[in-house]
This record gives C-alpha cells, sequence and structure tokens, in this order.
C-alpha cells in the first residue's frame, strides 16, 4: 500500500524536474529501488498512470533497475548478494553475516522532451 | 534531453521529517515511533509505560489507525494527553501526519512522545518521521521467521520486544532462530523480551527507554 505514497512522490519529483527545465513532456523515469524496500513495481506502474493522467508525465515510461540484498561476511570479510532462504555466508558458511545494501530508493535519472 | 536527478524518492517526507527533528528537539522532547504488527501489543505496552511512569516523566501520545478513537481513549483513560489521527486507509504515518499532529498538540513540559504507528510490518518503515529512536515489537505468536520476513522492519528498529513470552511453552517459537535473523539485518538492535500480561521484562524496557531519554 506504501506504492501509492511513493508514487505520489515520484510523479512531484518529475513534474517539478519538468517545470525547471521547461519540458513539454517526460518521455521516461529511470527509477533505482533496492529489493530491501518492498516496492512492488507494478504498483508503482499502475498508480502512476492512474496518477499522472492529464500531467506532462502521463506518457512517461517508468524503467527500474533493483538492486539486490547485498551482505557482508564479519567472519572472512566477503561481500555477496543475500540468498532468499539460506542466510549464510556463500564462501565459508558462517552466519555471522549482515546486510548492508539494498534500501535504495531514488530518482537515478530522467528523460524530457 | 537526459538530465540526471539523483533525488530520493521520499525526500519530501525526509525534509518534513527533519522539521519534526527540530521541532521537536527545540521543546526538549524526547520522541519514539512505536511500531508493530497489529494484535503485537503496542497499546498493551503503551498503557504499561504510562502506569510505570507516571509522576516521573511527562507524556504525550499520538495514536495512528486506519479507523476509530479506541486506542486514543483507552490512553486518555490514564490521564495521558492522546492525539488520535486516523490515516484515512494509509497503512503508515508519514512525516507530514505527524507534522500535523505536533502543530496541534500543546507539547511544552512533555518529556516523552510516542507514537503509535499503524499495525503494519512493511510500510511505516520505509517513512523516516524525525523522531528519536525507533521501537518495535514482535510477539511469540507471530513466529521467528519475522527478521527473515521484514528485514526493513527489523532493519530500522533500535531496539526490538519481543511481547508474549508468557505463551513460550505453549508455542513452537525458536529464540535461536529469531536472534539470529535479527543480527543479520540489525547488528545494532537492542533485544528486549517482555510480557505486557505478566510483567515480565517491562522493567528493562522501561530501563532502555529512561537510559535513552537522557542521552
Amino acid at each position: 500500500m506504501h506504492e501509492l505514497a511513493i508514487t505520489q512522490c515520484v510523479l512531484d519529483i518529475a513534474l517539478e524536474q519538468a517545470e525547471k527545465h521547461k519540458a513539454g513532456r517526460v518521455a521516461k523515469i529511470n527509477l533505482v529501488v533496492g529489493d530491501l524496500s518492498g516496492v512492488v513495481e507494478e504498483c508503482v506502474q499502475f498508480y502512476f498512470q492512474v496518477l499522472s493522467k492529464d500531467t506532462v508525465a502521463s506518457e512517461a515510461m517508468l524503467e527500474f533497475e533493483r538492486v539486490p540484498t547485498g551482505a557482508r561476511c564479519h567472519a572472512c570479510d566477503s561481500e555477496f548478494t543475500l540468498a532468499e532462504t539460506d542466510w549464510t555466508c556463500p564462501k565459508c558458511g558462517s552466519d555471522e553475516i549482515e546486510i548492508v545494501g539494498g534500501r535504495e530508493l531514488y530518482i537515478d535519472s530522467m528523460e524530457l522532451e | 534531453m537526459e538530465i540526471k536527478v539523483l533525488q530520493g524518492i521520499l525526500s519530501a517526507n525526509d525534509r518534513i521529517a527533519e522539521r519534526n527533528r527540530r521541532l521537536l528537539n527545540d521543546k526538549g522532547v524526547f520522541a519514539l515511533n512505536l511500531m508493530a504488527s497489529p494484535g503485537a501489543g503496542k497499546t498493551s505496552l503503551l498503557l504499561e509505560t504510562i502506569r510505570r511512569l507516571k509522576g516521573k516523566v511527562s507524556i504525550a501520545v499520538v495514536e495512528a489507525d486506519i479507523a476509530s478513537n479506541l486506542d486514543a481513549d483507552r490512553i486518555a483513560k490514564e490521564g495521558v494527553a492522546a492525539l488520535q489521527i486516523n490515516t484515512g486507509g494509509a497503512c503508515h504515518v508519514d512525516a507530514n501526519m505527524l507534522n500535523n499532529a505536533l502543530e496541534s498538540m500543546d507539547l511544552e513540559g512533555v518529556d516523552l512522545l510516542i507514537l503509535e504507528n499503524v499495525g503494519n510490518l512493511v510500510c511505516p518503515a520505509e517513512f523516516y518521521l524525525g523522531v528519536d529512536k525507533n521501537a518495535m515489537i514482535a510477539s511469540v505468536p507471530e513466529g521467528d521467521d519475522k527478521p527473515y520476513k521484514y528485514p526493513l522492519m527489523f532493519g530500522q528498529s533500535n531496539v526490538v520486544l519481543v511481547n508474549k513470552i508468557d505463551l513460550l511453552p505453549y508455542l513452537d517459537f525458536d529464540f535461536d532462530n529469531f536472534t539470529r535473523g535479527l543480527s543479520v539485518v540489525n547488528r545494532g538492535a537492542t533485544l528486549i523480551r517482555i510480557s505486557c500480561k505478566t510483567g515480565d521484562g517491562i522493567d528493562d524496557w522501561i530501563s532502555w527507554l529512561l537510559a535513552e531519554m537522557k542521552r
């Protein structure tokens, strides 16, 4: 459900940028979303269609770059992508691991016309 | 034309959160955001906390629910100022909702403000509010796998309270598995075992809270 609020924020930023650059149309918005943020792409796409109606962003394509959840092992210091269910280090098997990435939630760039 | 934006999607929220933080600091209020799934014991813990701190700490409460005034009424019965905000369907409190609540409250002389967030283990974790600490409750009947399933929520919490430990003999809650998951998502979190029913561990919780308020 938080996707609705998140999508509204995406649209607000897009419209603000379009106005700032005097663009007539937003063609594309490139988003970076970490897996840990729990943002469902399909929901954002759907909400965006509804929210952007009658704005210069109504035809904008949303491109998602997903960032997997990164983890680090405290035993052997290796860094890796956290597996869905097996929360141990793939290199040494230790469970002394810690999540270090995957919380990204930002707009990287936009294409304006 | 392609433009670089590099802007946090929730940056508008974060700016308002900063305003909340300044407002709370100016008034000398320690603010705690209490999160959990529905039925984990947020209101029970709040009532227990109020009873223990009565006469020592001046408390104000913001109750957030999708609908109803039930919780604010329960808190008000304890003689504590409680403001109910209904999120109108939204599954979380964002910085703006808290800002509206703070602006409408008399925070003069308040030492501790507790926000009881909407019962939900997903959405509230995403929104920075400008409070001093995040606390969450995970209750024994919910199961020991919750840190694995809701890593963001557990990752954002400074203290994790495991409530309803009086039910441990009746349920298959594996504390080792829970602790292992928690340490992966949040090595720095304090873990406190409590039962709002029997009062077990509540002293530890109150000690943690008072120590944090003094910092």
